[in-house]
């Protein structure tokens, strides 16, 4: 089956299995917990923002493959990124996976291979919580849930 | 050879023959009840208890005999002890506003397991809220058993209620409903079973097992979703207060003074889900047709075979390993979670449940997020089983 392989991409498996920034962040300055209550995903992701750059990001928690994966790589994709920058990243990731919009290559590199989940809509929330948990932490709110 | 009595089999998933392994969230109709729905809507298409034409008596007839089917069913004394609902929450509901609410005080207490679904939970807590009773939990073992002794030592004078599953949805542990029964009446507690989980696979006597109440729902006894039953003995029947105010339900309305209907009617306002209720009547005929007894000796043969397979697989492990369950066999693996588990054997043709199962005290008592869940019905067979083995398998590969 072509789509599970597009699913479950290398880099989706080594990101699942390894995540990057899972750690707690020092001195963070924004933080929030998201829930996935339809699979008991839990993410507690954690950001240092300086003059409006992310100048730390880090995340902990529990999921599948694919929502550790995605908050690892969105981790990657935002730290050293302008506030503005994270929160186009998030417009233009969450139509990617849900499969409204074509990926935009240039803009969202990496987190393209995400786009494979778009064929799994019971998996797209384990694809969007790190984002929506992330735009939750930016809007100084301390939970969210994707149901 | 059942197989063929559920159309829902004879379908590809992905380009493979469909493993259905969900039962426990609800099971394949098979044509008997398909057909019966399908009859209700195009021939006996009226409302019941109402018109005196034909189509509403044929209607009226088969409605109140799904009812008499029940009964038989479940062995109560009475027709009126069976009140249909639009499923097993429901049941719990009525039972939790209509009784409960007017019967529980300040200091009462409601006893429930740690192995409860949700809808087990929540309407007592709720109840709870709304009468100052407390609301007490039974733990569980690292088997997913309650243990009796500890329910005992919980028990006193002020529990007037102990609500539990027959059969855990989660774990497929059988509870001890005999001996909970006595433990709790010996304090004068009244016992609700949740058994949403065991109708499909026990025989069941109410009046012999002596519970106050007794809840289920149709689509998981192989018939239409959206119908279930409430069994209560017919004294506490009569004292529940009206649960809605509707039609059907009253003997006489003016605008000073409305009397209500006697027993079952008076538990039953507005229209039901009259095809669901005719459909569940054919649910009940083809499982007794194939005899519940001779259909759980299979079922646990089909356990017996499908603990060891999983077993054997390497990195599984199952959750619930109780002395007495039915066919459930909920597990997790080392390299995967189960999510991941479910959207890989889904691409084998391999149906199963994955998630919390709406019982997530019993994920935080094992310590996981989720589980994986393959559940049997009456059409699974060793084959099956076998599927979902080599479906493990592509996901160790993926993942190991």
């Amino acid at each position: 089956m072509n789509e599970l392989r597009e699913l479950y991409q290398e880099y989706v498996l080594d990101h699942g299995k390894s995540p990057r920034n899972f750690r707690a962040v020092e001195g963070a300055t924004h933080e929030a917990h998201g829930y996935n209550p339809l699979c008991g995903d839990k993410i507690h992701l954690q950001l240092r923002i300086e003059d409006g750059l992310v100048a730390d990001i880090g995340f902990t928690g529990n999921g599948c493959a694919i929502s550790t994966a995605s908050a690892s790589t969105m981790t990657e994709a935002v730290l050293g990124r302008t506030v503005e920058e994270a929160r186009a990243h998030f417009a233009k990731f969450i139509p990617m996976v849900k499969g409204e919009a074509k990926p935009d290559l240039d803009e969202l590199d990496k987190l393209s291979v995400f786009a494979g989940v778009s064929e799994f809509p019971m998996r797209v929330k384990c694809a969007t919580l790190a984002w929506h948990t992330l735009t939750a932490a930016l809007d100084g709110k301390e939970t969210v849930s994707t149901e | 050879m059942s197989r063929e009595d559920f159309p829902a089999l004879n379908q590809q998933v992905h380009g493979k023959p469909l493993v259905y392994l969900d039962s426990a969230a609800t099971a394949l109709k098979p044509q008997c009840v398909i057909d019966a729905v399908v009859d209700v809507y195009s021939r006996d298409c009226a409302n019941i208890h109402r018109a005196v034409h034909t189509l509403s008596q044929r209607a009226t007839k088969r409605f109140e005999d799904s009812r008499e089917k029940v009964r038989a069913f479940v062995n109560a004394s009475s027709t009126k002890e069976i009140i249909f609902t639009s499923g097993c929450t429901e049941a719990i509901n009525m039972v939790a506003q209509a009784w409960a609410r007017p019967t529980l005080k300040e200091g009462d207490r409601v006893v429930v397991s740690g192995l409860e679904h949700h809808s087990n939970i929540v309407p007592w807590q709720i109840v709870c809220e709304q009468t100052g009773a407390t609301l007490s939990v039974v733990p569980i073992t690292d088997d997913g058993e309650v243990p009796l002794d500890q329910l005992e030592a919980t028990l006193d004078e002020r529990v007037k209620l102990v609500a539990m599953n027959h059969v855990s949805n989660a774990l497929g542990t059988i509870q001890p409903a005999a001996e909970i029964v006595k433990l709790a009446h010996a304090v004068g507690a009244k016992v609700l079973f949740d058994g949403a989980q065991a109708t499909p696979h026990l025989p069941l006597d109410v009046q012999a097992l002596d519970a106050d109440f007794y809840c289920f729902s149709g689509h998981k006894l192989y018939g239409p979703t959206g119908v279930g039953a409430l069994y209560g003995k017919q004294a506490l029947l009569e004292t529940f207060e009206p649960y809605q105010g509707g039609g059907d339900m009253i003997r006489s309305v003016t605008f000073e003074k409305t009397i209500y209907a006697d027993l079952p009617a008076k538990l039953e306002a507005g229209t039901p889900n009259i095809a669901g209720v005719i459909g569940l009547g054919a649910a009940i005929d083809y499982v007794e047709a194939k005899g519940r007894a001779t259909l759980h000796e299979k079922e646990q043969e089909l356990l017996r075979y499908g603990t060891e397979a999983l077993s054997s697989v390497p990195g599984v492990k199952i959750i619930g390993t109780a002395k007495h369950k039915v066919g459930v066999l909920s597990f997790v693996m080392d390299c995967a979670h189960p999510h991941d588990i479910g959207t890989i054997v889904d691409a084998e043709g391999v149906a199963i449940r994955t998630g919390h199962h709406c019982t997530q005290p019993v994920m935080e008592r094992f310590g996981v997020p989720a589980t994986a869940r393959a559940s049997l019905g009456l059409y699974n067979d060793p084959s099956d089983i076998d599927a979902l083995v080599r479906a493990l398998g592509e996901v160790r590969r993926m993942f190991g």
